[in-house]
């Protein structure tokens, strides 16, 4: 964390950039936040340790749009979403200086919470220096232990690997924590029948509160407006206006960001209500696999999307349509 | 508010006796904005239109829903017809009550619920429409052929008769196709090159025409009068500038293994060669797989005997890029393959042949110079089985449902030269129906009973099985007289189905012209615009868009040409404003739209916007309503839901939707 700060200082210092777009420590020791820092100073407040999930590429968009260049921290699996960005003109790759950071994994305090841990005061082995096998925490109930694999977010037992995809310098080490199948359940659940898959996505899409963190924190979601708060389409209200069209606002949105989607899990990282809402993106991302070739969004910048472009070699419409 | 009339059709009783038609016009007095309905017998007609001139008139309408058939019938009537009595064309609707509702629906009452649902889809989506004004783009004077077989080559002459540029492209060294494989035509058994070679020449030597050979189109882009179309001529090897068409390097190659295409396999060919002695060009192509300078570096006999220097092993793939006002498809067919006929042992005797193969065998210039022999030992047949259906009027999914038309002709022309020829020889033909409508077909085929004796039996042939004394057991049955037959013949011969090119796919999705399940691809309309593609700008000449015989090709080809020339004869054609149309506010500038269109008519631009008082400079999604089709592909990619479709807005169809989920 220390080498991060020390080189946010000196690219402030030298003027190459004009902020810093980082994490500043939260309330509690596990809710660091996105923040820009614009001094030297300022950095004092600056964190970056296991419980930095938060993907920064998407406050390039509007850090593009400020004076001067940003600093951005970005992650190995951050680094899809940025080239994502690029490839779709939001944001700008000359207003950006990268420094990739590395990880070793990320942390899902409701993980840790399901462990019957609370009352957490403070935890050690989270730094990036940590060689992150365990947490150590402080609690009100006094000192619990916790392995630092049954603490990380579903998308790191998936983990895309620690190459960052573009940057500008590289701090810190990184580590592949995959050790998962991406696809194992939305397998699990393309065997349901009908009836098993309708109940199940009854049961998760019912907890929802329309809070709109998931879109809100989706860097596909860049719309300059979203079609859910325009008053231009009907489908603004229809999406809260019953149980059922509450779930259309979930499924329309999986159409939207499909095929632009990199997979990077913040929508559920960010639900408040622990709806699994990656899987409707996997499910894309495993269809379109299947019947364009593998493809991954924001691997790079240039090459062609398999939804909008075509080839003699597409599967035609009737394959596609008997898949279903 | 729109003041809306609804016009519904009885179309004789093609939907009044189905439709309760009038309930429909009562119905329609019910929805939002209509104040005028009413039904009559033949909407299309004179006094229809008539009716509708004066509602429009009457009743100040603003818009107009006619309940009647398919859009792609009388949309444009109705159009004209409503321009006429001074109102904009966009401002009509079509609810199609005829193929979408009573030619497929039995019941009535279900039939005239379901014509209500729709007339009341097409009302919601009048009441959003907008008058459209359309746009002019010009014509590139130019047609493109693509395949040069005698469909092509008649289409090319008659277009450049008329005195446009036309071009053909053939993906073989020579034109010709498949007429120039052919030994006699039916029903007048004149020599196949003696009629088709003429007019080889002339189109080569037509200054109108250009001919790119060994070429295939690669690319297509734009649209009807302005298409861009990228073609690759491959690399021939061969100069043909400087090449004299002397034939000495096809003499001396000394790789001759290669299987003659034009000979389908019969026999070798050298790795240089031209297909057939009348190619035209008479410019030969090294066919690099086979040649022995390619594959091992040594060789370059044709280049050191070739006195004219022509040689060129260097040469490489050329793309040429030109414009076209209009394009004929002209790609023609093959027999198919008979992977799945093993019961007739093609595979297993080179006596048993394919009629197109016997063709080559009957001719002076095919592999056996004309002499009737079995492939496998030399000797002259005396039995001969002809089986006619061989993967044609197929009722499961080994070959195809359609009948190939030509065969029967061909088979009693085959038997009669046969017989004439070699009178010794017994000819048996196995039929499930003999077909000869056509002029004089009829009576060639009882030329061939009648007078030169040929066998015709009713029946399927079950089996041909290959006897250790070289002859081929036939075990066929006889249906006229119930019983079943053994028969041993010296030679069989399959009239295969023939097939669409297989390349025609790959075409068809460049043209976006559509193509049916078989592979022909489909008209406009099968009885009324039987040689134009629904896409328009594209035409069809010969078996590309379904099996024909030689006079019914040459007829299509014609006919094919003077579509194309009514359309390079105009100087500007009407542009459809049913353009799509982005929402400054709403573009994101992620170039989705740009990526999914066909047409490339969407670019981005610098542009300062104001929104809602936020002044920046963005990226934005321009259209050229010029370069535009309308296809909606954009409208529906468009992440944030900016890009529209005039005519057929988001809006206008969530409407329509709205409307019959109501």
């Amino acid at each position: 964390m220390q080498e991060i700060i020390n080189r946010a200082k000196e690219l402030l210092a030298n003027k190459t950039v004009a902020r810093v777009l980082g994490w500043k420590a939260g309330d509690l020791p596990y809710n660091p936040e996105p923040a820009y820092f614009e001094t030297e100073e300022s950095l004092k407040d600056f964190v970056y340790n296991g419980f930095c999930g938060a993907n920064l590429s998407k406050y390039m968009i509007e850090a593009s749009k400020m004076e001067g260049k940003t600093m951005v921290c970005l992650k190995p699996c951050d680094t899809y979403s940025f080239n994502q960005l690029i490839k779709e003109h939001r944001v700008d790759r000359e207003k950006a200086y990268i420094v990739g950071v590395g990880c070793k994994g990320k942390l899902d305090i409701e993980k840790i919470r399901k462990q019957g841990i609370k009352g957490i005061q403070s935890i050690k082995g989270a730094e990036l220096t940590d060689d992150a096998e365990v947490l150590n925490m402080e609690t009100l109930y006094g000192e619990k232990i916790c392995d630092w694999k049954d603490a990380m977010l579903e998308r790191c037992h998936v983990c895309k690997g620690k190459e960052h995809q573009i940057y500008d310098e590289l701090i810190g080490e990184s580590k592949d924590t995959k050790d998962a199948d991406r696809f194992d359940e939305v397998k699990r659940i393309e065997a349901m029948s009908p009836e098993e898959k309708f109940a199940f996505f009854q049961k998760e899409l019912s907890k929802c509160i329309r809070c709109n963190a998931c879109r809100n924190v989706c860097p596909a979601c860049s719309c300059r407006k979203c079609v859910f708060d325009s008053n231009k389409f009907d489908s603004s209200q229809k999406a809260n206006a019953d149980s059922f069209e509450e779930k259309m606002f979930h499924i329309i949105r999986a159409f939207h960001v499909a095929g632009r989607c990199t997979d990077c899990g913040e929508c559920s990282r960010v639900c408040p209500q622990g709806i699994p809402l990656h899987l409707f993106n996997r499910k894309f991302i495993k269809d379109i696999d299947e019947l364009y070739g593998e493809y991954q969004a924001g691997a790079d910048t240039t090459s062609l999307a398999p939804l909008t472009s075509y080839t003699f070699e597409d599967a035609e419409p009737g394959i596609v349509g008997e898949r279903g | 508010m729109q003041r809306v009339g609804v016009f519904v059709c009885h179309c004789g009783s093609n939907i009044a006796a189905t439709v309760d038609v009038k309930k429909v016009a009562e119905m329609a007095l019910m929805e939002p904005g209509v104040v005028h309905a009413e039904d009559y017998q033949y909407m299309c007609s004179e006094a229809g239109q008539a009716k509708i001139a004066e509602a429009i008139k009457e009743k100040q309408l603003t818009g107009i829903v006619v309940c009647s058939c398919s859009p792609r019938m009388h949309e444009t009537t109705f159009r004209k017809a409503a321009e006429r009595a001074g109102l904009n064309p966009y401002m009509v609707e079509i609810a199609n009550i005829r193929e979408h509702c009573s030619w497929i629906h039995k019941d009535m009452e279900e039939a005239t619920k379901k014509a209500v649902i729709l007339m009341r889809a097409a009302v919601a989506k009048v009441n959003l429409n907008t008058p459209l004004q359309p746009g002019e783009s010009r014509v590139t004077k130019r047609a493109l052929i693509i395949g040069g077989g005698i469909a092509g080559i008649q289409t090319a002459l008659d277009i450049a008769d008329a005195g446009y540029e036309v071009d053909i492209v053939e993906k073989t060294p020579s034109i010709g196709g498949r007429m120039s494989q052919l030994d006699k035509t039916f029903p007048t058994l004149d020599c196949s090159a003696c009629i088709l070679t003429p007019k080889m020449v002339e189109a080569a030597a037509h200054e109108k025409i250009k001919i790119y050979t060994y070429s295939e189109v690669e690319k297509v882009s734009g649209f009807v009068g302005d298409f861009t179309v990228d073609i690759r001529k491959k690399a021939r090897s061969v100069d043909m500038d400087k090449c004299t068409g002397c034939g000495v390097c096809q003499e001396k190659c000394p790789s001759k293994k290669a299987p003659s295409e034009f000979n389908r396999g019969l026999n070798t060919r050298s790795a240089i060669y031209t297909p057939f002695a009348q190619a035209i060009p008479n410019v030969p192509v090294i066919d690099r797989e086979n040649c022995i300078k390619f594959k091992t570096g040594k060789c370059g006999v044709c280049a050191k005997v070739c006195q004219a220097g022509a040689i060129d092993y260097e040469q490489k793939d050329e793309i040429i890029t030109e414009k076209y006002g209009a394009i004929v498809v002209a790609t023609g067919f093959d027999v198919i393959k008979l992977d799945n006929y093993d019961e007739y042992a093609y595979s297993q005797s080179k006596d048993v042949i394919t009629s197109l193969e016997l063709e080559r065998i009957m001719n002076a210039a095919g592999p056996t110079k004309g002499h009737l022999e079995r492939l496998s030992d030399g000797k002259a047949p005396k039995e001969m089985v002809f089986i006619q259906c061989v993967g044609s009027r197929c009722a499961d999914d080994r070959g195809k449902s359609y009948c190939s038309k030509i065969c029967c002709m061909y088979t009693a022309k085959h038997a009669m030269l046969i017989r004439d020829k070699y009178p010794d020889v017994n000819v048996t033909v196995f039929y499930i129906d003999v077909r000869t409508p056509g002029k004089n077909f009829d009576e060639f085929y009882r030329r061939a009973v009648e007078q030169y004796g040929v066998h015709y039996i009713k029946g399927q042939v079950g089996k041909v099985i290959p006897q250790p004394n070289g002859k081929l057991l036939v075990q066929g049955s006889d249906l006229l007289d119930n019983r079943q037959i053994l028969k041993e013949a010296d030679m069989v011969v399959l009239a295969a189905a023939i097939e669409p090119n297989p390349d025609v796919r790959k075409i068809a999705t460049m043209l976006t012209a559509s193509i049916d399940t078989n592979n022909f691809l489909t008209e406009a309309h099968a009885k009324l615009r039987p040689v134009e593609s629904p896409t328009a700008g594209i035409f069809l000449s010969g078996v590309c868009q379904g099996p024909k015989d030689i006079p019914e090709t040459v007829a299509q080809a014609g006919a094919a040409a003077v579509k194309a020339i009514g359309l390079l004869a105009k100087d500007k054609l009407m542009t459809n404003p049913c353009t799509a149309k982005p929402d400054e506010l709403l573009c994101n500038g992620c170039s989705t739209c740009a990526n999914v269109c066909p047409y490339g008519a969407i670019t981005y631009e610098e542009k300062e916007v104001n929104d809602h008082g936020i002044r920046e400079t963005r990226r934005l999604a321009m259209v050229n309503s010029a370069l535009c089709q309308g296809c909606g592909a954009c409208t529906v990619a468009c992440p944030s839901g900016a890009m529209d479709l005039q005519g057929f807005s988001n809006r206008q169809i969530i409407a329509e939707v709205d409307a019959i989920c109501r």
